[in-house]
């Protein structure tokens, strides 16, 4: 490996607060007196159980309406990928490709990298690093987007109440949905992409 | 190198360890919360979820699958999530999940329709649903029995079950102008409507089931009679023209109105399924039962314009029948066309009398031969049919049965079938002869002469006229000129500063002077009555020398 030596190789340990770099021995930090860990604690165990809570509670987000429109008395619930092929078939299919982006791909995207992630840091495997480190700065760049349909569904709720004329109310789905959305943040904040540098030659060293 | 970092590593670790442990654990909540959600959604789901039900309608219009609601009392309680032809293409078939809560609605007696707006002369219904689409209208009865196809009904229901009233069921001749929904009237409020109708198995009378709402089902009593107040009722008979309706809907729309009869009756409200029949109007609903009618004919001899099938057949002012036939005979020895005419006679509408007709013609077993019986003597005392005019206006005849003075003798044949009535000539045949023998009168009058002396008196008038014209009034204005210069000179005459006028003023002067002379010499001679005799004292007063010289002369 012709890579530039880790930090722990060097005997020393990085805030996670203030990112002030001190010697492995100590077990706060020198300046901010936080707790020094030369990798964040549990961290794949937490990406586990947030990763997999947001995909149980992404069922109910996809099965459940995610909102009740009426328009002059007749009333009808939709949910995401209703919305999306309703938009479809009205022609407006670059609408109904944001939504499907934002609302589908994206977290679908977010499962499949950080599953990724996940599988290779936990075999530390040394397959493909740099393109790993690449693949989890995106999945946290586009973390916060997937928000756009709980956005939607909350302003549209907010502005529109014309009484018979047109009304709109959330329904129980997109609560889930922002469930999903927060739980994967979650997930990609506690994984530590350090572990993606930890190879097999290193196996004998805590993964903490 | 690696040595002095493991040491490192085991001085640091222990309290972190002893930290991880515990987390780790915490941390496996999260998901096991998300589980725990999901499963419970499911399980919601699940047992919120009803029977699923198959709904047949003859056009699926207006309905949508996944969007069309089942609602009871505008109550959500399903929703159709599939529709499709039935295997013979004569039906669609909507599938409906229905709620939980509304299981019961999967019963043998359960009813659905289609609301969408209706406009019907009946009224408008569904208006809502113009906007917000159409909806199926669901309606459960008592039933337990689980079904899961139902046949949907055409049009609404027009009673939900459970509704507090009663249905009634009555017998007509034809529905007139009624119709599922027609209305019930009560004393012009409507009170009810017609739910159904059928033809009797044998097809000669209608059945029609109608509702009526609590609280006016208590007025239909046991005596209650029904009559159709459909539409306008224009009637014309000898009566005049009639026109009646019940309520402008009724116009329109038809209806049926109650009400029990007048005087003492039996008050007790009816049964849940009564029947009754369905008379045509209200008059023949409050008319008394007439019973079996006999039969009677009559022959007549005069024209017959004006009496019509269904006229009145009238006793004394009673109306006792009607005329059903009226036709043409002809008696070849006599080259006549007399009239054959029928008629219907009620007996119970003789009232008293018509029981001791009864009683009279009891030990006859055959009803023609009863009346016959009954009949006979009456004919005798000079019971004739007569057409008579009821109405002058219209013409329009109808038999009166009355006893006629004077009435020529009549063979009475007592076997004959029907009974045969004698008639005789009928006002308008005696109208007839009297307007003849008017026409005649008037025809004597010498219209002619009486012109030609109206002529020459109105040619002698006008000679005098213009004689009049021409001498006298000239000679009458002279005479008005000289009365008006004869008044003149009388005005002058009195005028106050007339001659006249002022000798008479003198005149009247000397007079007051006179009489007051008079006055002091009757004085004097009262107070000297021997004055008379003597003369006058010697020495008078010089105021009393006149008197006395007045007295001698």
């Amino acid at each position: 490996m012709n890579l530039a030596p880790r930090a722990r190789d060097l005997g020393l340990t990085c805030c996670h607060t203030c990112g002030q770099a001190s010697s492995s021995t100590t077990a706060h930090c020198p300046r901010c007196r936080s707790r020094l860990h030369a990798r964040k604690p549990d961290s794949l165990a937490r990406t586990w159980a947030f990763l997999l809570a947001a995909l149980i509670l992404y069922i109910p987000a996809n099965t459940l309406p995610v909102m009740y429109t009426s328009m002059l008395g007749r009333g009808e619930s939709s949910t995401i990928l209703h919305g999306v092929v309703e938009f479809w078939k009205a022609g407006s299919w670059d609408i109904a490709l944001l939504i499907f982006i934002a609302s589908v791909a994206v977290p679908s995207t977010k499962f499949l990298a950080l599953g990724t992630l996940l599988v290779t840091a936990q075999r530390r495997s040394t397959w493909a690093q740099p393109q790993r480190a690449r693949l989890y700065r995106f999945v946290e760049l586009i973390g916060y987007w997937s928000m756009l349909d709980v956005v939607v569904v909350a302003l549209v709720s907010a502005l529109v109440q014309f009484q018979l004329l047109g009304t709109a109310e959330p329904r129980l789905g997109i609560v889930f949905f922002g469930l999903v959305v927060v739980l994967t943040m979650f997930a990609a904040m506690s994984f530590d992409p350090r572990l993606i540098w930890d190879s097999d030659d290193d196996k004998n060293l805590p993964r903490n | 190198m690696s040595e002095p970092k493991h040491l490192e590593n085991t001085e640091t670790m222990p309290p972190v360890i002893g930290r991880r442990r515990w987390s780790a654990g915490l941390i496996w909540l999260v998901p096991i919360v998300a589980a725990l959600i999901g499963i419970g959604m499911v399980i919601h789901n699940r047992q919120s979820e009803g029977p699923a039900i198959e709904i047949s309608f003859l056009t699926a219009e207006g309905l949508e699958a996944g969007k069309t609601q089942v609602k009871y009392k505008d109550v959500v309680i399903g929703l159709v999530d599939s529709i499709r032809l039935a295997d013979d293409r004569s039906q669609i078939v909507a599938r409906v999940q229905l709620d939980k809560t509304a299981a019961t609605f999967a019963t043998a007696d359960s009813r659905y329709w289609v609301v969408r707006p209706r406009f019907g002369t009946s009224g408008v219904s569904g208006i809502g649903t113009l906007l917000s689409g159409a909806y199926i209208g669901a309606d459960t009865g008592v039933s337990k029995d689980a079904q899961k196809r139902f046949v949907g009904l055409e049009r609404p229901p027009a009673v939900i079950h459970g509704s507090p009233g009663k249905r009634f069921t009555l017998h007509a001749a034809d529905m007139g102008s009624l119709d599922v929904g027609s209305p019930v009237y009560y004393r012009r409020i409507q009170v009810g409507r017609v739910i159904s109708y059928d033809l009797d198995k044998d097809g000669k009378q209608m059945r029609i089931e109608l509702f009526v709402d609590a609280p006016y089902d208590q007025y239909v009593s046991v005596s209650a009679r029904f009559w159709n107040a459909s539409g306008v009722d224009l009637n014309l008979d000898a009566n005049g023209l009639k026109l009646s309706t019940q309520s402008l809907a009724t116009v329109v729309a038809g209806g049926i109105a109650f009400q029990t009869p007048p005087g003492p009756r039996d008050a007790t409200p009816a049964a849940e399924g009564a029947e009754f029949s369905l008379f045509d109007d209200l008059q023949a609903a409050m008319a008394p039962p007439d019973g079996e009618p006999d039969y009677l004919q009559m022959r007549f001899e005069q024209s017959l314009r004006g009496l019509s099938v269904g006229a009145q057949v009238d006793f004394r002012g009673i109306v006792v029948g009607r005329v059903v036939s009226i036709d043409l005979d002809y008696e070849a020895d006599k080259q006549r066309f007399p009239m054959m005419v029928g008629a219907v006679i009620y007996p119970q509408r003789f009232g008293r009398a018509g029981e001791k007709i009864a009683q009279i013609g009891h030990a006859q077993s055959d009803k023609n031969l009863r009346l016959a019986t009954f009949v006979k003597p009456l004919v005798a005392r000079g019971l004739r049919a007569q057409a008579r005019v009821g109405n002058l206006l219209t013409g329009q005849l109808y038999v009166a049965l009355d006893f006629v003075a004077n009435a020529p003798e009549v063979a009475f044949d007592a076997a004959a079938r029907p009974v045969e009535l004698p008639t005789a000539p009928g006002s308008i045949d005696q109208l007839q002869e009297q307007l003849t023998g008017l026409v005649a009168k008037i025809d004597k009058i010498p219209f002619e002469s009486i012109g030609k002396h109206l002529d020459s008196t109105v040619a002698q008038l006008d000679q005098t006229l213009r004689q009049v014209n021409e001498t006298t009034l000239p000679q009458f204005s002279a005479t008005l000129a000289g009365a008006q210069g004869t008044l003149g000179s009388a005005k002058q005459a009195i005028a106050a500063d007339a001659p006249l006028q002022q000798n008479l003023a003198q005149t009247l002067a000397e007079i007051q002077r006179a009489a007051r002379s008079l006055r002091v010499l009757g004085d004097y001679l009262g107070v000297h009555p021997e004055t008379l005799l003597r003369g006058k004292p010697t020495d008078p007063p010089p105021s009393a020398t006149k008197p006395p010289s007045e007295d001698k002369p």
